[in-house]
């Protein structure tokens, strides 16, 4: 079981608030990524769940029961740092077995898991070397075999792959989701990569300025964002956003429409009409940068190749059912 | 063309090197083969370099009328103790600054730092007073306390470095794992801190060794180091030029062993954390 409650959580460094109360309900088993601009607080988040920081305010329940005063060991989470945080004097199999080893259990008992975890994550050859001999994503995968050895309730990961080259991020993303599946271990997940989000999570938080902004599926957070900071966060590229008149034709102090939800059409007539000052074509998508005057620039996406370029005129139509409103604070209007 | 420049360059700059390396080296070479020479070759003119008559005698001389073992325990005892001490004292400290920094804490090592860029001199009366007083003149432990005091700044320094370089990451890491701060010590932290450690307990042994300031003022024989029985042999009598030079070759020969030896491990300490 590894059930994950927090009741009204703060942080204070000093007089300044980097948490101002968070309510989450996480479901066991389920893939929770915090998502956020950098500086939001979701790290610090992960700290306090994890322990290595104490909460100023709220509770942390771990299956019901309260931990805010429970050393970190002693929660049954662990954690996968950003750095990964390897010991740099152990061999691979120091390293996975050392949680084991301070709770105590015999020798030949944490041989058989250490190795279980290395066949699991395919490290088997490794299990003597040092650290400093492996590769990033070797390095990486040795930091989860240290979280997954100790069977714990939740897995905490801190951005881990952050430090990865491109290639190897996306394989290790479809890895960390498959093995998360595989062991059914409740899991949060820390990144500010909107797209590791997206594909990873079976819910997302968004954070912002030490608020949970919304919390809800990805496909929820992209199809219904409660506000203006979530419409512009979740989704690539980013929302467009008109004001002014256009909106107020709406009933909305903002509208906002995504790039792949504008038609294009040439020769500009009706619609939000303007000159593309970039094309960008990437063979299966072709991104247009529009100057569309008084509307300010919009982005508009679509799929394959369209044969414009900058300089051309074109007129951009937004799906009347696709458009989203949002009001003087920013929050979303619900039809 | 390109080729040859570059090659005529390292052929310059190895010379260059050589030649500025023996230029620096050389007064220890003259030291040590003035040390097998006589009195009266070792201050001829012109000097002869290799071509004189080889003698041990200054070394014979030496031991006869000063005890040499006698000095070098005093050395051991003085460097390697107030080594120790200082190393006790200054681990807590720099633990404590690297890894629970307050406010205060740059003030507090710019703090020992000034203290030792005051002059010696200056405190030479006070302490020599204090040292009087409490009996502590021409005593070992009264050398233990002074050098360890003096260069406790610099071990405190070192060692914070060293200790800054750790990851906290790998800290916290340990403490998810389960290891309470008595294990995170002995299982992460010292493993870790080992080279950092080494290079400091050598460095601080090289300047107390060496050090002759207060070894000079502050003993005469009994507690006397090395550096007192080098500075024996300019006397009121003159200046013995070839057994200065023995008992100068005696007194650093085990300090350059130690050095030669773990010349890796100075480097490496000294540039710590320059270069990942």
């Amino acid at each position: 079981m590894g059930q994950i409650t927090l009741q009204g959580v703060q942080k204070s460094f000093g007089p300044v608030h980097i948490i101002k109360g968070a309510d989450l309900d996480i479901a066991d088993g389920s893939f929770v990524v915090f998502v956020g601009p950098s500086g939001c607080g979701k790290t610090t988040l992960l700290r306090l769940i994890a322990g290595l920081e104490d909460v100023t305010g709220g509770s942390i329940l771990i299956d019901g029961k309260n931990v805010v005063d429970t050393p970190p060991a002693k929660r049954g989470l662990s954690m996968v740092f950003q750095s990964y945080a390897l010991y740099p004097h152990m061999s691979v199999r120091g390293n996975i077995g050392f949680g084991l080893k301070m709770a105590g259990l015999p020798k030949d008992e944490i041989n058989r898991k250490v190795e279980a975890a290395a066949a699991t994550l395919n490290l088997t050859p490794y299990l003597d070397r040092k650290p400093r001999e492996l590769s990033g994503g070797q390095r990486q995968r040795v930091a989860i075999g240290r979280a997954i050895v100790r069977e714990p309730k939740g897995f905490l990961f801190d951005e881990p792959l952050s430090n990865l080259d491109a290639a190897l991020r996306v394989q290790m993303r479809i890895e960390v989701t498959r093995l998360q599946k595989q062991l059914g271990t409740t899991a949060i997940y820390v990144t500010h990569d909107q797209v590791e989000a997206m594909t990873m999570a079976d819910k997302i938080v968004v954070l912002n300025a030490g608020k949970i902004e919304q919390y809800g599926s990805p496909l929820e957070l992209y199809e219904r964002p409660a506000n203006l900071f979530v419409a512009g966060f979740i989704g690539s590229p980013k929302m467009n956003f008109v004001t002014g008149e256009l909106a107020q034709q709406q009933g909305a102090a903002t509208i906002g429409v995504r790039p792949e939800h504008l038609k294009i059409e040439r020769d500009g007539a009706g619609g939000w009409v303007g000159t593309i000052a970039v094309a960008e074509h990437l063979g299966s998508d072709t991104f247009l940068y529009v100057d569309a005057g008084p509307l300010g620039m919009l982005t508009a996406r679509y799929v394959g190749e369209l044969s414009l370029h900058a300089g051309d005129r074109v007129s951009l139509v937004p799906d009347p059912a696709r458009i989203h409103r949002f009001d003087q604070s920013g929050a979303a209007l619900r039809n | 063309m390109a080729r040859m420049a570059t090659r005529q360059r390292v052929v310059v700059s190895t010379i260059g090197a050589w030649f500025f390396g023996f230029l620096i080296f050389f007064p220890i070479l003259w030291m040590v083969l003035a040390s097998f020479k006589t009195e009266l070759e070792a201050f001829a003119i012109p000097p002869s370099f290799l071509f004189f008559h080889w003698t041990t005698e200054n070394y014979a001389t030496v031991q006869e009328r000063s005890d040499y073992l006698l000095h070098a325990m005093n050395s051991i005892i003085i460097a390697g103790g107030s080594t120790l001490i200082a190393l006790l004292i200054a681990i807590p400290a720099a633990w404590s600054m690297a890894f629970s920094p307050t406010k205060r804490t740059k003030d507090v090592l710019l703090w020992m730092l000034s203290t030792k860029m005051m002059p010696p001199v200056g405190v030479l009366v006070p302490i020599y007073l204090i040292y009087k007083t409490f009996g502590l003149l021409d005593s070992r432990i009264g050398l233990v306390f002074i050098l360890c005091l003096g260069n406790l700044p610099i071990v405190i320094w070192m060692l914070f470095t060293y200790f800054k370089e750790i990851p906290r990451d790998i800290l916290e890491a340990a403490r998810m794992d389960g290891a309470t701060i008595g294990r995170e010590l002995v299982y992460v932290l010292t493993p870790m801190a080992i080279p950092g450690l080494a290079s400091t307990l050598l460095l601080n042994l090289i300047l107390a060794w060496n050090e002759a300031f207060w070894t000079l003022n502050l003993s005469t024989s009994n507690a006397a180091p090395l550096t007192t029985f080098i500075a024996s042999y300019s006397s009121p009598e003159g200046l013995f030029w070839a057994k200065l030079s023995a008992a100068s070759t005696l007194a650093i020969a085990p300090i350059l062993v130690l050095g030669w030896f773990s010349q890796k491990q100075l480097v490496r300490g000294l540039t710590f954390g320059a270069v990942k």
